[in-house]
């Protein structure tokens, strides 16, 4: 028993070395980004283009500033109502069309509506329904992060093993426990990529919302610093949010998405894994 | 010969089953019963319809024709690919059909763990996931699963195609075994004539278009007494003598142009 619980204890052990390094990668990357960044800093000057450490300073400032806190806390909140409402909504009307034909059928060309729509265009709309609100920045970004996750979670129900599905029927699973067993364990896999990419898309269109609708928020300091041609606070701003994102997708979407594919990995050579 | 289909009430009725795929007719008023107890291989040329009879009889498949009768307490199923869940450990997928049954995890565990030994899988490629397993493996993976839930009826298709000679000889002897102990009756489709004498009651050949059931053989003595001479005896009589045989295998050169 104790060498079992050494191995699942190495396993783990491994799979944090994994994370870890694949957060050093991830690293070197974004000190490329930041040498570029300065080159460009060099080549037009601070009015254009702040250095990186520059923006960076002025980004721990406005991070020392609790009334800072409260306009990313804003954002935040409303990019993740937008999310957690697009998530639900994309992720069962994906089911209902990955399992009817009928449905996808219906949803296509609503689908194809929806996407041909551009995203500032719903925002002036939203803005004529419900004025400066919570509700434009929640329905805009109810709008734009929907298709995302319905397109992944239909994909998923459609490319689900019907083999597996009869092997269960054989063994006697109903339709219900087929969909939890397999169908919702297959889709999943689908599921957690197309939700990185909703979250940040709601994190870019609340901000955009925000300062187009004029409703505070991270977006609304933007557009405060456009006002004030102060190019270091908004690439601050900029650097904030971004910041933001990459905490959440490194501490909460990675891990559990690894987790997830950890069959898929066991399948990987040692050279090739993430 | 006491387990002819006159005798105790059969565990599986099969009586006027036919299917189309897409409007094209795969099988034909086939009609097939199969005594408690009783292990009847089904033979046939590829692509008869054997895989979609034993779909159907096991309730996977709904028959465009006809009435299934199943008169067995529970059923387990060995497909002709193994057909484990990607995602879950050899383990879980044997104890997968127990996890259907609704029994609680300590126990499933143990009851994979036992039907993993029976079929020869090492305790520790149980934590594997299929893809990290040998085909060999995975296949036997599968029939643990089916053995796992400790059926009265199991459908084979084709299960013992993947294995080496030694351990078909052993998966073999499970059948065999079984069958003595009457601790399970079976659908056995197999191409092997070799195999379906070895370890059947009865012999059951289909019609090379699926138009129903071309004829049965009972096969002299019971499974498990017929050594290995026999057994060859048994088969190059069928094959040599016996007209309803002749059409089993020479149907691919019969296609080829
Ligand atoms: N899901 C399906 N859709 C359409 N046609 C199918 C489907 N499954 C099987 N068929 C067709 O039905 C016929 C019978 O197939 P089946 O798998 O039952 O044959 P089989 O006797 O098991 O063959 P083999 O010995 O090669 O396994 C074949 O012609 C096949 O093309
Ligand atoms: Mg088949």
């Amino acid at each position: 028993m104790t060498t079992v619980r050494a191995d699942a204890l190495l396993d783990r052990l491994g799979r944090v070395g994994q994370f870890l390094w694949s957060g050093w990668a991830g690293l070197a990357g974004l000190a490329l980004f930041a040498a570029l960044w300065q080159a460009g800093h060099e080549r037009y000057g601070d009015f254009i283009l702040p250095a990186p450490l520059a923006t960076l300073a002025a980004g721990l400032t406005i991070a020392a500033d609790p009334a800072a806190w409260e306009l990313a806390g804003q954002t935040t909140l409303r990019a993740v109502e937008g999310f957690a409402l697009a998530a639900l909504a994309g992720a069962a009307g994906g089911l209902a069309a990955g399992y009817s034909p009928a449905t996808m059928r219906l949803a296509r060309p609503i689908l194809t509506v929806l996407l041909g729509v551009p995203p500032i265009a719903w925002i002036v709309l939203a803005m004529i329904w419900f004025g400066s609100t919570d509700g434009t920045i929640i329905t805009t970004v109810l709008v734009a992060a929907t298709p995302v996750v319905f397109v992944g979670v239909a994909e998923g129900a459609v490319t689900r093993d019907r083999g597996l599905d009869d092997m269960a029927r054989a063994f006697g699973a109903g339709p219900l426990t087929r969909l939890t067993t397999l169908g919702l364990r297959h889709v999943a896999a689908f599921l957690f990529p197309a939700l990185t990419v909703a979250l940040g898309s709601a994190f870019k269109v609340a901000v955009m919302a925000e300062l187009l609708a004029n409703t505070g928020g991270i977006g609304g300091a933007l557009a405060a610093a456009r006002a004030n041609l102060d190019v270091a606070e908004a690439l601050a701003w900029v650097l904030i949010a971004v910041t933001g994102l990459i905490v959440v997708e490194y501490t909460l979407v990675h891990p559990i998405r690894s987790e997830f594919e950890r069959w898929r990995n066991a399948a990987r050579p040692w050279g090739v894994k993430r | 010969m006491t387990r002819e289909t006159t005798g105790a009430a059969p565990s599986l009725t099969l009586s006027g089953i036919g299917h189309a795929y897409l409007g094209r007719t795969v099988l034909d008023a086939v009609d097939l019963s199969l005594a408690a107890g009783e292990v009847a291989a089904l033979v046939g040329p590829s692509g008869c319809g054997k895989s979609t009879l034993a779909h159907i009889a096991a309730g996977v498949v709904e028959p465009s024709r006809g009435r299934v009768a199943r008169r067995y307490r529970r059923h387990g199923m060995v497909f002709q690919d193994p057909r484990l869940l990607p995602w879950a450990t050899a383990r879980a997928n044997i104890a997968y059909p127990l996890r259907l049954l609704g029994l609680p995890r300590a126990e499933r565990r143990e009851r994979a763990e036992e039907a993993a030994k029976r079929v020869a899988l090492d305790r520790a490629d149980l934590d594997k996931f299929p893809v990290e397993l040998s085909g060999g493996m995975r296949q036997r993976a599968a029939i643990a699963r089916a053995l796992a839930i400790d059926p009265d009826f199991i459908y084979f298709d084709e299960p013992f195609t993947a294995l080496d000679v030694a351990l078909k000889r052993r998966m073999q002897d499970l059948v065999i075994e079984a069958a003595r102990g009457a601790r399970f009756g079976a659908l056995f489709i197999t191409h092997d004539l070799m195999e379906a004498v070895r370890i059947a009651h009865r012999v059951v050949v289909m019609d090379a278009q699926g138009r129903g059931i071309a004829g049965t053989r009972a096969v002299p003595g019971e499974p498990g007494g017929r050594d290995d001479g026999t057994v060859y005896r048994l088969v190059a009589g069928f094959l040599t003598d016996d007209p309803l045989f002749r059409h089993i295998h020479d149907i691919d050169e019969r296609r080829t142009p």
